[in-house]
């Protein structure tokens, strides 16, 4: 956070962020009462809960104003992070290609 | 010996010790959460299609956990305004809007223990299924970092408070680097809540 910082202001967007987190949780239970299937229901739930977590960060965590060390530290963590989730998802589709190659093997050509 | 660069910033970073302290502390804290995330995305896809079943087994209760998300979502606005506060030299307001925060943290914690208790009553353990062993898991660790970051700032809202009468400045940055932890704390959930309560 900058140290020149128009308090009354950011007291103003403060409150905007807690209604608006308000109001998007509200939106994510509604919306899980809807009858779509699983990967809709996932995508859409990931994508409020993201926005969610970006106002969370930009606003009460002051990341949208902060020093470029900071920026390079997170964008190095999120590298990681998104490598982690990856891990498990590239072994499901590693398990789906073998049992694919194994039934191919099997089949009478 | 004074210790450099509590208050004002260092020229190389920009931040002062603390500052980039609670930023390196969070990047472990994405990985901690994010192993526990992955975990979460492997026993999903793993589970042949029961993940429903065992999570209608579990029966959790979604009201009592969208007020849980509620109360940390206030908590994290009492927490900047207690920030805010301090920015304004206000001693009192920040006070009100410190112990608010830590008022919200042990809501949120009992509130957690009737979902606790309900799930013990129906034995429903983390050995009961796979669900439950992540569910128990995830939303333990999330529990203990709300007794952490309540721990935290009882203690700048209490005794640690002093320090406004002789370095406001530093206190004042003090109480912005626990609140990166707070509301570090309610991004987790706000994750945790859809993941488990509603998809």
């Amino acid at each position: 956070m900058s140290e020149h910082v128009d308090i009354d202001k950011q007291v103003r967007i403060y409150v905007t962020v807690f209604v608006s987190l308000f109001v998007l949780t509200i939106v994510t239970v509604a919306v899980s009462y809807l009858d779509v299937s699983v990967p809709v229901a996932l995508t859409i739930g990931l994508f409020i809960a993201t926005v969610k977590g970006s106002l969370v960060a930009c606003f009460f965590m002051h990341l949208i104003d902060e020093k470029k060390i900071v920026y390079w530290t997170l964008a190095l963590t999120v590298a990681f992070f998104i490598a982690l989730m990856a891990l498990p998802l590239l072994t499901s589709v590693a398990d789906q290609v073998g049992e694919f190659a194994e039934v191919e093997a099997h089949e009478p050509h | 010996m004074e210790i450099p660069y509590t208050v004002e910033a260092h020229p190389e970073t920009g931040l002062n010790n603390g500052k980039i302290g609670i930023w390196l502390f969070l990047t472990s804290e994405v990985m901690l959460f994010g192993a526990l995330f992955a975990t979460f995305i492997m026993l999903r896809i793993g589970s042949d299609g029961n993940w429903a079943a065992m999570q209608a087994e579990a029966e959790l209760n979604i009201p009592l956990a969208t007020l849980n998300t509620a109360v940390l979502i206030a908590s994290s606005l009492t927490m900047v305004m207690a920030w805010a506060s301090l920015m304004r030299g206000q001693l009192g307001r920040f006070k009100l809007f410190g112990w608010a925060t830590v008022g919200c943290g042990g809501i949120f914690l009992v509130i957690k223990y009737f979902e606790y208790t309900a799930k013990f009553e129906h034995h429903h353990y983390p050995e009961s299924n796979t669900f439950l062993a992540i569910y128990f898991a995830m939303t333990g660790l999330h529990a203990l970092h709300v007794i952490g970051g309540m721990a935290w700032n009882a203690y700048f809202t209490g005794p640690g408070s002093k320090l406004f009468h002789t370095n406001r400045q530093w206190l004042t940055d003090r109480v912005e680097h626990s609140g990166l932890f707070w509301h570090f704390v309610d991004l987790v959930w706000i994750f945790l809540f859809p993941v488990f309560y509603l998809l």
